[in-house]
């Protein structure tokens, strides 16, 4: 009945979650998602699965506070029901050996790949991830993606951990010291159009997992639509994964701000 | 002599036949539906527009009804409802019997009642269209009927054949699955099925607004499927949540696909993606089944004060419809063609037009312009004409070189139709998909190339009506009963 059997602040705002979904664990594949509602009046979001486990018939889902709906994800406690949980749903991310795998990653953006790198691991590739975040505090996962990774970056834009600074950067200096046959970014919009712009620079082919407004998840309402190479491309069930250097991010950066004066008003009534 | 020629000759029905001449029964005006205001009922979300027959008006408007003795109504319905019968139960007073042969043929009376094209299925078979007479209001009696038996709570569960414990699984909760799965329950079979949304009724609940269908009414009817012993079980997706194989192995001999509608269509102009331009599937979706009109709501909808509607069908007119009640100062149709190529039912186009909306005819969208923070804020229209038929016999529209109109709009919802749904299709390996990325079926049996597989509704239609996704569903109940009877 999808109770949450542990929970976990990562961070301030990014907290970890196990939850009982005992045949959605046995189906996800890495890159997978599943939507969830929180309460009978509740908006249904997507959110990445980060770790699944079939014996224990649980999923992990890392949710960072964005929004009304996320917030009150993590204020839901250990034992409590999630009222509407439903996946897998997307394609899984395609897996082979590339050869070298970058592995870029921003923020929450971590916890989605983190079962891509231990796939891309698995598959034969010589791994090698950057983990990037503000400072210190907000960096996540990292004995988990050191585990499956070759070598591990991190930078951080105030140096208080790894290097100092962005994504980019890190994924600038492996570019130079040795040869990327392939590149995976998940992170912030922001984060992922510049990642692709400059492995487009160097000619890495780059996927990006994106995460886009949804309503049901499965299809039929369109409102994640993202213009991928000059077309309409729906990213609940032909993504959430795209060649990166075919989408458009400045297009993805407006829509996912649609809803954006709604959210705020929500937000101080509930805080005021 | 058949079913319908048998309850013709019962006694009852005998003498109430001859209770009254034809030419006094053809005098009688057909009944004309009481609605709400439309000043009133333009600024009410939830409250429905007709608001149904007293008893008195629904025995008077039966007794138009001649009892044919060849009722080429019956030919026109989709799931071949006996309608002479129960519309001389109503003439004699007799509701429940009424609602009680409805239930023969049709699982969900209320709904069909309320959003079946009548005028271009059974009332278009009427004998009084021959006499340029308007045809008996069947719909209308219908929806009396069901109504009629649910508010007075003595709700009757239709005859079941005793268990066979066959297992079977639907695939998802909409028209075409519902009434697969009370035909299937009623023949004894044991019926789960799986919906991928949260609520049960597909496009019923999230499609179709409550002021045209009330939820509470589909509630209702999915309860009677409870009550005859079918299971539902939500946000499980087959194909994904549980594989083909899964199911094989808890035993079930056959599955019903009825996924519905899936991809909205676009036109692929420029600005299309622009914010503020959804999909009717989006926007009925935010309101339908999210309840986003609802200020204690957490999904949010644009309530724009300017808003276009592309498209002719009912979909635009339930999109249209609902704008305006959400506080659009200007709603309005874009319909390339003219009205009476519309493919929307006549009176939604009428509930609409009574509501404040404005129909621009011969025009089609070339492109939406945006401000800077990427908000639609004006749409460029083509203006068309009529030229040579085409395949669907209807006249083509033609773009009129140079005659462009520019118009100022926050919001735009596109409604020209939805693909099938691709999860099954991309998750179910042997399934034959047509170009338009339907599923191929038998038309009699619905079997797909997989043989205990059937299929009905939106995904093998790509787009069509509440009761032909129900009559699918019927036929696909027939041929899988026959396919499973012949493995044993």
């Amino acid at each position: 009945m999808n109770k949450i059997v542990s929970k976990e602040y990562l961070s301030p705002n990014v907290v970890k979650f196990e939850v009982e979904a005992p045949l959605i664990a046995k189906a996800r594949k890495a890159g997978h998602f599943v939507m969830v509602r929180v309460g009978e009046k509740g908006e249904r979001i997507p959110l990445t699965i980060a770790d699944a486990s079939i014996e224990k018939g649980t999923i992990t889902l890392i949710v960072q506070k964005v929004g009304f709906s996320t917030i009150k994800f993590c204020n839901l406690e250990v034992g409590d029901i999630i009222t509407d949980l439903v996946g897998p749903l997307g394609k899984p991310t395609h897996i082979e050996k590339f050869g070298t795998v970058l592995c870029a990653c921003g923020g929450v953006g971590t916890a989605p790949m983190l079962p891509i790198v231990e796939a891309m691991k698995k598959a034969g590739n010589r791994v090698v991830t950057v983990l990037a975040a503000r400072t210190k505090e907000l960096i996540m996962l990292e004995n988990e993606i050191r585990k499956f990774s070759d070598d591990t970056i991190i930078m951080t834009d105030d140096g208080s951990y790894g290097n100092k600074g962005l994504v980019t950067a890190g994924i600038e200096m492996v570019i130079k010291r040795e040869k990327v046959d392939h590149c995976v970014t998940i992170g912030p919009a922001i984060m992922m159009k510049f990642v692709s712009e400059l492995t487009k620079k160097y000619d890495i082919p780059t996927i990006a997992s994106l995460n886009t407004i949804m309503i049901d998840g499965t299809g039929m309402c369109g409102s994640c639509r993202v213009t991928v190479g000059g077309k309409t491309r729906f990213v609940c069930v032909e993504g959430p994964e795209f060649d990166a250097h075919q989408v458009d991010f400045d297009e993805m950066l407006i829509r996912l701000n649609a809803y954006k004066d709604f959210e705020q008003e929500k937000l101080k009534k509930i805080f005021l | 002599m058949d079913k319908y020629s048998e309850e013709r000759t019962q006694s009852w029905r005998v003498e109430l036949r001859n209770s009254m001449k034809p030419k006094d029964r053809m005098e009688i005006p057909r009944v004309i539906m009481p609605e709400l205001n439309p000043e009133y009922r333009c600024h009410t979300m939830k409250e429905e527009v007709n608001l149904g027959l007293t008893p008195q008006m629904a025995m008077t408007e039966a007794k138009r009804c001649l009892d044919c003795a060849k009722p080429t109504c019956i030919e026109g319905c989709p799931v071949n409802i006996d309608i002479p019968t129960f519309i001389k139960n109503i003439e004699r007073g007799n509701f429940l019997e009424a609602t009680k042969t409805l239930k023969k043929s049709s699982m969900l009376p209320a709904v069909c009642g309320r959003v079946c094209p009548q005028e271009k299925q059974c009332e278009a078979q009427c004998i009084y269209l021959k006499t340029k007479k308007a045809a008996v209001a069947i719909g209308y009696l219908e929806r009396f009927a069901a109504d009629y038996e649910r508010e007075s709570g003595n709700i009757s569960v239709p005859e079941k054949s005793s268990a066979n414990h066959i297992k079977v699984a639907v695939v998802g909760s909409g028209p075409a699955g519902l009434s697969f799965a009370g035909d299937m329950a009623k023949m004894g079979y044991e019926v789960v099925v799986f919906e991928a949304l949260h609520e049960i009724g597909g496009v019923l609940k999230y499609g179709i607004p409550e002021f045209r269908l009330p939820n509470s009414v589909v509630d209702v009817e999915v309860q009677n499927l409870k009550t005859l012993g079918v299971q539902f079980v939500t946000n499980c997706i087959v194909g994904k949540t549980l594989t083909l194989k899964d199911l094989e192995n808890e035993g079930y001999k056959g599955l019903f696909i009825g996924s519905g509608a899936g991809l909205p269509r676009f036109m692929n102009i420029k600005g299309e993606n622009l914010v503020g331009v959804m999909s009717a599937n989006e926007y009925l979706t935010r309101v339908n089944l999210m309840d986003a009109a609802n200020p204690d709501a957490d999904t949010p909808v644009l309530k724009g004060k300017k808003v276009a509607v592309i498209g002719g069908g009912n979909t635009a007119m339930d999109a249209v419809r609902t704008a305006k009640r959400l506080g659009a100062e200007t709603a309005m149709i874009v319909y390339r063609r003219t009205e009476q190529e519309m493919p929307a039912r006549i009176e939604e186009v009428k509930h609409a037009k009574e509501e404040g909306v404005k129909f621009m005819i011969l025009r089609s969208p070339k492109e939406y312009l945006g401000d800077e923070k990427g908000r639609v804020t004006h749409m460029l229209l083509q203006v068309m004409e009529l030229g040579e038929p085409d395949d669907s016999g209807r006249r083509s529209p033609v773009p009129m070189p140079g005659k462009t109109e520019l118009i100022e709009v926050d919001e735009v919802i596109v409604s020209i139709g939805v693909s099938p749904n691709p999860l099954i299709p991309q998750s179910v390996k042997g399934l034959e998909v047509t170009k338009w990325g339907t599923l191929a079926v038998n038309n009699e049996t619905m079997q797909t190339t997989i043989p205990n597989i059937v299929a009905g509704g939106d995904i093998i239609r790509g787009g069509a009506t509440v009761i032909l996704a129900m009559g699918d569903g019927r036929r696909a109940a027939k041929g899988m009963d026959e396919w499973l009877k012949n493995q044993q």
